[in-house]
């Protein structure tokens, strides 16, 4: 029955399932492109409050491209996101940054900035040039090193430090901005598994002990199809399917999708599903008999 | 556990609703410089025909000394070594702000052709101008005409290289071709002028100090004041946009706005600067890195960029009237320091692009 809802999905992209209470974060009839290119064409999507939701699809489908887009980085050719109910483009940029965190794709920091500077940095819409350090600055900044686990590199150059450090800085700067909604592009970039499980871990705590909703481009299917409630796929510049990830991981969806031959096994581990590509190197046989090439349990 | 005694590096500093970070290093680096400058200003003062020893030179300027030493030092010497202060000053600040939001060490004024589009302008008066020039033409014309040609520079900048992306070396590319451009538009004026003017405008073209008055003093110090006081309030804008464009934006910062603002500002000083003491070589490029590692701080920093530079220009003024056996205009040697300095600069930028 799964597979039913996500074929239905599928075929009718423009409908999107049965509309939840208002999306605080949503996309209308956007069509986002640089100069002459158009990337995503007449796209909409309401974002889950209070869930993690993964965007999929393969390179330049223009997943990084909404994503910008949700974060006002990237204004709309037509069609509008709106941020509780009201045009993004249209607020006030301060009062965005007190609602909305962003994570872009490998920043980089200037030589010798240290962590805690830079992770102050987020207090900025909260701040003027006569206020940098109130106290509250200084909880909130506390706080995100703390649960980020940077609090014992505060004093180090940015640059001196390994990927996975890196990266929880930078999502650390992003908490310290004490938003309800936080969009990741790739958080996981670089990382080594090991890394990139811990940067998720601490999104999904995030997500679990403060409710922040957020929104992330991935790569890796499984690590998606793990720490994401809900998933959007995206093919050409259009949601092909979103949805729980068991429900739209499935190799109908992962050939059209990304053109990937794979077979979708239960998740061992999580009552998730698995995403195992088959690829030429496979062997006549060797598939195991438990496949189940529908994504049921 | 240690959170509770605040964030290490980061100590508060707060009075009823202001707040700001405790850095050591943010009073003592300027307190030792502002040191180092009386130092030399006293010692500068000091040197001529008419020799006075640096605790002579303080006790004049607070008002001792008698009406000679008073003239000899208030109307003859002070301006000419406070301007060399306030150019130094204009320089070192326009410097950081540019390299900071560029984020790159190499886009100075001086590197981006906007002190060279400011000589253009000032030398076009002086040579079209001819000998009319003086008094209150000279006090408001020149920092005019050197305002228009740094200003259209920034703005041809801005349209070739800025708006596709600060960084890398485009910007830099692109300003060294400007560059190249108005200092040839420069050498075409200089064949027109007569020869008197040319030699005038030759020498002013090195950055020199020579002949300085109060004339030269009030447009800078009101542009540095109006400078400083701009850096304070853009300050929190310019630590975001260090962090680049899209990061700044997320951040709640107007970007283009931001940008616009401090380039203008930039510019304003530079051009000024440029109208008082001539293109200085080199101070906008040192100072402000020289600053960024005596601070330590995450990008050049604007207040003490500006008052190393100060140091930089004082001090090459002192060693070219001690030092040397000739009196040569200061701008040849922070030439001299800064160009070993930027082929450094250039080699270690390239390492790190290849790596």
């Amino acid at each position: 029955m799964t597979t039913t809802s996500a074929t239905a999905a599928r075929r009718a992209p423009a409908v999107p399932p049965p509309p939840p209470p208002p999306a605080r974060l949503s996309a209308r009839d956007v069509t986002l492109g640089y100069g002459d290119t158009v990337v995503v064409e007449r796209l909409d999507l309401d974002v889950l409050d209070g869930a993690v939701t993964a965007v999929i699809g393969p390179n330049g489908c223009g997943k990084s491209t909404l994503l910008r887009a949700l974060g006002r980085l990237l204004r709309p050719r037509s069609g509008e996101v709106l941020l509780d109910g009201r045009r993004i483009d249209r607020l006030p940029t301060r009062e965005v940054a007190r609602a909305l965190g962003l994570l872009l794709q490998t920043p980089v920091a200037p030589e010798g900035l240290t962590v805690a500077d830079l992770i102050a940095r987020g207090r900025h819409p909260h701040q003027a040039w006569f206020r940098q350090w109130s106290r509250d600055d200084e909880a909130v900044v506390v706080e995100a090193m703390a649960s980020t686990g940077v609090l014992e590199l505060g004093d180090r150059p940015v640059d001196s430090l390994s990927g996975g450090q890196r990266q929880r800085a930078w999502i650390a700067m992003a908490l310290a901005q004490g938003t309800d909604l936080l969009l990741l592009d790739e958080p996981t970039t670089h990382l080594d598994l090991a890394h990139a499980v811990d940067v998720l871990d601490l999104v999904d705590r995030l997500n679990a002990e403060r409710g922040q909703t957020v929104v992330m481009v991935l790569h890796d299917l499984n690590l998606a199809a793990r720490y994401a409630d809900r998933l959007v796929a995206m093919k050409a510049g259009r949601i092909v399917a979103q949805g729980p990830p068991r429900d739209v991981l499935t190799p109908a969806l992962l050939e059209e999708v990304f053109g990937l031959r794979a077979v979708v096994l239960p998740d061992p581990v999580s009552r998730g599903v698995l995403v195992v590509p088959i690829g030429t190197r496979s062997g006549a046989g060797a598939q195991p008999r438990t496949v189940s090439t529908r994504g049921e349990e | 556990m240690s959170a509770v005694a605040g964030l290490s590096g980061r100590r508060a500093l707060r009075v009823g609703p202001l707040s700001a970070v405790w850095r050591p290093r943010a009073v003592v680096v300027p307190l030792v410089l502002v040191g180092a400058l009386v130092l030399l200003v006293a010692v500068d003062v000091g040197r001529g025909d008419f020799p006075l020893s640096p605790p002579e030179v303080l006790r004049i300027l607070l008002g001792g000394g008698t009406d000679a030493d008073r003239f000899v030092v208030w109307e003859l010497r002070f301006p000419r070594a406070l301007t060399a202060v306030l150019v130094g000053l204009a320089f070192g600040m326009a410097g950081a702000i540019l390299q900071s939001l560029a984020r790159n060490p190499l886009a100075s004024p001086d590197m981006l052709g906007i002190t060279a589009g400011a000589s253009a302008g000032a030398v076009a008066l002086l040579v079209l101008g001819g000998g009319a020039l003086g008094g209150l033409l000279a006090l408001v014309g020149l920092p005019m005409a050197a305002l228009a040609g740094g200003l259209s520079t920034g703005l041809a900048i801005h349209l070739l290289a800025w708006r596709r992306g600060t960084t890398g070396f485009r910007l830099v590319l692109v300003g060294v071709a400007m560059a190249a451009l108005l200092t040839s538009l420069t050498s075409y004026l200089l064949i027109l002028a007569d020869i008197t003017e040319a030699t005038r405008a030759t020498v002013w073209l090195t950055g020199s100090l020579n002949g300085r008055g109060w004339e030269h003093v009030v447009p800078v110090a009101l542009v540095v004041a109006a400078g400083a006081a701009a850096t304070v309030v853009t300050g929190p804008t310019l630590a975001a946009l260090r962090l680049g464009e899209d990061s700044a934006r997320a951040l709640g910062v107007r970007v283009h706005r931001g940008q616009v603002l401090l380039l203008a500002t930039t510019v304003t000083l530079a051009s000024v600067a440029v109208a008082a003491a001539g293109p200085i070589p080199f101070v906008a490029l040192i100072a402000p890195q020289v600053a960024l590692r005596l601070m330590r701080s995450g990008g050049p920093p604007v207040l003490v960029g500006g008052l190393t530079g100060a140091v930089l220009v004082v001090g090459s003024d002192v060693v070219s009237r001690t030092v040397l056996p000739v009196d040569l205009p200061v701008g040849v040697l922070t030439a001299a320091i800064g160009a070993p300095y930027l082929i450094h600069l250039l080699i270690r930028r390239s390492r790190r692009d290849d790596a």
